[in-house]
Order: C-alpha cells, then sequence, then structure tokens
C-alpha cells in the first residue's frame, strides 16, 4: 500500500539474509532495505504471479493489536477514526479502511481483522504501511479511550503469498487457510508454524498474508519457496501488480489531501456510518456521497506504448489541465502502458479521450474502469 | 577500423567514416532491467553533444539517452521501437539506437575506451 523513503539509518526485516541469499537486488523504501527484484527481474516475476505464485517479504509493514475489553467497545474506538463499520465485522473477517484526518484526508489505508475467536473479543489486529507507522500509532494511540489500548507487534513478520497457486500450496501446509474466503482470516499452521492467516493481499489475485513471529520468518518463507510454483517477488513487481489491480499505493494516489469518495474508495465506508457519520471528515464525506466529489481517481490508458509515470499532466482534448499521474508505469499482463490518477469529475466517465503531457508532447489516452487486470479473488457468499 | 568509445551516461559509440551508431552499453541495460519502451529522434535532427535525443523506459523507470557527439541524426532502429526487449538481448549489438554524422571528431576525445569505461563502471558500482 505505500512507498516513500526517509531518512535515516535503514532497517531490515527478518528476511533480509534469505533475499541476499536468493540474489536480490535490494533497495531503500520507507526506510527499510527491502528487495526490488530477484534475478527473474520485475516483468517475469509479475507474469510468474499472475500465472502461478509469487512469496513477498512485507514484514516492514506495521502490525499491531487494538485491544480492549470487548468488541463493541474496540470497535467504537476504531470507528471513531475510520468510516468502517467495525461494530457489525464478523469473527475472523477482515476490512480495508482509511484513517481520517478532521476534513477527511486519508492519513493511510488499512486492514482490520476481527478476531476469529470468542475468547479474543475485543481485540482487532491492524496492517498499516511502513511509511505511516510512526504517524498511525501516535494518531490512534492519542484518541482512545481508558479502556482501549494500541499494542505494536513489531515482533511479527508478515509475507504474502499471491496467486492461482497459492491456494494448492497451503492446502498442502495449512489446516485452516484453504477454508477461508476473500478477507477472510484465522489464526491457524502453515508447515507446523503458529501463524495468523488472511485470505487477501495486495496484487489483484487470489491469496494469503501470513502473519508469523519473526524468528520463524526464515524458515517459513523457506517452507513456502520450496514448494511448486513459488518464485520470490520483489516490490517493482509488487507496484505493477497492484496497479494493474487498481489499488492505491499510499504516498502517490491517496494522501492527506484526498478523501477516500475522491480516491473511489466509497465501497469500503458501510451504509450505517454513511448514514450515522461519526467518524472525521464526516460532514465532507457524507456530501462528497450524496452530490460527488469534484475530482476522482481514475484509471487511464494511454494509445501508444509509451508509459506516462507519477506526477504526468491530464489535459482535455481542448487542452484544459484536468489531472495528474498519480502512478503510472508498464503493465506486463496488460502488456502496455497502464495508469491511474485525479481528473475533475466531469472527466472520469470511462472512455473519456484526454491527453498525457509526456517530455512535451501530448500523448493520446483514455480514461478507463479499474482494475486493468481482472480481481480474481476467492469469494465465498 | 572503427573507433570504439564510451560516455559517462553509458553510452557507446562506434565510428565508421565519419558517421557513428550509438546505444546504450550492457551496463545500462542491465541496471535498467526489463526494456518496455523506447524513443529514438527523427532522421535530419542536428543534435549538440550531450543533448537528451531518445528515451529507454524500463518497467522500473524512464532514462534519457544522451547524444555523446554533435552532428545530424542520419538513421534510427525502427526495431527497438517495435521490440524494446532487443536493448536487454544485445544492447551493444542490433540493439543501436541511432547514427549521427559527426560534425566535430574532436568531440570523441573526451569519451573513454573500452578498458576506461570498464574501470569507470567497477569504481561508480
Amino acid at each position: 500500500m505505500s512507498a516513500e523513503t526517509d531518512a535515516g539509518p535503514l532497517q531490515r526485516t527478518p528476511l533480509y539474509e534469505l533475499h541476499i541469499s536468493l540474489g536480490a537486488k535490494m533497495v531503500p523504501f520507507a526506510g527499510y532495505e527491502m528487495p526490488v527484484q530477484y534475478p527473474l527481474g520485475v516483468l517475469k516475476e509479475h507474469l510468474h504471479t499472475r500465472e502461478q505464485a509469487g512469496l513477498f517479504d512485507v514484514s516492514h509493514m506495521g502490525q499491531a493489536f487494538l485491544i480492549g475489553p470487548d468488541h463493541a467497545t474496540t470497535a467504537a474506538a476504531l470507528e471513531a477514526l475510520v468510516p468502517a463499520d467495525v461494530l457489525n465485522l464478523g469473527r475472523g473477517r477482515q476490512r480495508y479502511s482509511q484513517l481520517l484526518t478532521d476534513d477527511g484526508g486519508i492519513i493511510d489505508d488499512l486492514m482490520v481483522t476481527r478476531s476469529i475467536s470468542a475468547a479474543d473479543d475485543g481485540r482487532l489486529f491492524l496492517v498499516v504501511n511502513a511509511s505511516r507507522k510512526e504517524v498511525d500509532y501516535a494518531h490512534i494511540a492519542g484518541r482512545l479511550p481508558k479502556s482501549v489500548r494500541l499494542e505494536p507487534a513489531p515482533e511479527r513478520a508478515l509475507i504474502a503469498l499471491q496467486g492461482p497457486a497459492a491456494v494448492a500450496v497451503m492446502a498442502k501446509l495449512s489446516d485452516v487457510a484453504t477454508s477461508l474466503g476473500f478477507m477472510a482470516a484465522s489464526s491457524g499452521c502453515v508447515g507446523g508454524f503458529d501463524c495468523h492467516i488472511s485470505r487477501s493481499g495486495y496484487t489483484g489475485e487470489d491469496g494469503f498474508e501470513i502473519s508469523v513471529a519473526a524468528d520463524k520468518a526464515v524458515d517459513l518463507a523457506k517452507l513456502l519457496l520450496a514448494q511448486d510454483g513459488v518464485q520470490p517477488i520483489g516490490l517493482g513487481a509488487r507496484d505493477s501488480l497492484r496497479l494493474e489491480a487498481g489499488l492505491c499505493l499510499y504516498g502517490h494516489d491517496i494522501d492527506e489531501t484526498t478523501s477516500p469518495v475522491e480516491a473511489g474508495l466509497e465501497w469500503s465506508i458501510q451504509k450505517r456510518r454513511r448514514s450515522e457519520g461519526g467518524f472525521p471528515g464526516a460532514k465532507r464525506i457524507q456530501d462528497e456521497l450524496t452530490k460527488g466529489a469534484k475530482r476522482r481517481r481514475v484509471g487511464i490508458k494511454p494509445d501508444g506504448r509509451a508509459p506516462a509515470r507519477e506526477g504526468t499532466e491530464v489535459l482535455a482534448l481542448l487542452g484544459d489541465a484536468i489531472g495528474k499521474v498519480t502512478s503510472g508505469g508498464f503493465g506486463p499482463s496488460v502488456n502496455g502502458p497502464v495508469a491511474m490518477g485525479y481528473v475533475a469529475a466531469d472527466y472520469a466517465g470511462a472512455g473519456t479521450p484526454v491527453n498525457l503531457m509526456v517530455r512535451g508532447k501530448a500523448l493520446s489516452a483514455s480514461i478507463a474502469s479499474l482494475p486493468f487486470a481482472p480481481h480474481r479473488y476467492a469469494r465465498k457468499s | 577500423m572503427a573507433i570504439e568509445r564510451f560516455s559517462k551516461d553509458h553510452e557507446w559509440i562506434r565510428v565508421e567514416g565519419g558517421v557513428g551508431t550509438i546505444g546504450i552499453t550492457s551496463h545500462a541495460q542491465s541496471q535498467l532491467g526489463d526494456v518496455v519502451f523506447v524513443e529514438v529522434p527523427d532522421v535530419g535532427r542536428k543534435v549538440t553533444q550531450g543533448e537528451a535525443v531518445a528515451v529507454v523506459e524500463s518497467v522500473k523507470a524512464a532514462s534519457d539517452v544522451f547524444v555523446p557527439v554533435s552532428g545530424e541524426v542520419v538513421e534510427s532502429n525502427g526495431d527497438i521501437v517495435g521490440q524494446p526487449a532487443l536493448v536487454n538481448e544485445d544492447a551493444e549489438g542490433k540493439a543501436w539506437f541511432f547514427k549521427v554524422k559527426l560534425a566535430n571528431p574532436g568531440e570523441l576525445d573526451a569519451l573513454m575506451d573500452r578498458a576506461a569505461y570498464d574501470t569507470f563502471v567497477k569504481e561508480t558500482s
């Protein structure tokens, strides 16, 4: 979900040595030394994930528990910060939401999971962006009632296994994983290691995110990599996969200046919250939900072969500046350039022709519906 | 005999009969990764040493290709436009970018020979 390179010494995830031994090219990312690609290369890593299964080290992301006396109390504490319906989140269910500023801007996007076990009621598991960890934790901790506390879990690693072959791998290694549908989660074993498993990810493919104790992470990753069809995948392909899937990267496609409605994330604001409000920026967001936002995040498909990168200006055919590209590059599965960005609402309809200013030249493009690559989640009703 | 020189921006130039064939080095393509888009200059364009005249984009990023000598573009390589992956396969051969009729052959003196370039790559990577 995020990027940004901060100053200061770089941290390493528990899988750092493994990445090196696999021949990864390491780069600074969100304060961590992370693998941007392995010897396979970004293009093949991307295609491999869509065809078989990719293993991603996402241990840099922030994992934390929100702990209160009961579900209603913890849920209410979180609902004061995010627009999702947390109260009615079922046991073992996961939801995507956003921490909001008082005027409805996005401080971060995050995953919220309610523990599957009744004994753990009152515990929510949060996963936030690496680049926003400190900001998020301070923001949340400073706004909790006395009976609810935030407990970051830096002793945990996070490994994502994504792609159509992920389910067969997990069927072999895990007792519970394959019983989970999309956006469901459970504690369970993977290859004998105690894990917390969710069926979700950041590629648009079916897959799992596996939280495990840091000191077990290398053994678990090696076990997963030893399975048929599993390759390690770096940040380069992670970015092109999520771009084709139409998923936001924090600090690029969403930030404190964008609202969830502008970002096209209103699907993540459930009915009860839309009518009741009670989250930061509710007035603006409710207003945008009824009247529409002035600008919208959209997909943009260049007509030619030239990629349009972040920051590229989007023009109407008559020449008016109507927006900017926030993520753009080459989509290996699309086999052509793909982008997303914000445009004025009048131009946000799929099929609207626009121009992109690339190296001083206007290149023709059109607004496209997202995702570029169809989602293949394992939805169970 | 062709004269072969290299720039600090990782272009190669091979000069024969007053015309230089220009491309990016094998080292450059390996750093870029999978090349997905190439733009070459129009024939007839007057170019100045150090000017950005072509573009090479990988999955990761866009990079300019700087012309190592001044002159006039006399040919550009359509093959790499249609098949950008050629740049990864044969950067210093089939995947040349364009040819320039040299205006001032003395500019070659500022460039490196292969041994000097190899040292430069070792020292900077």
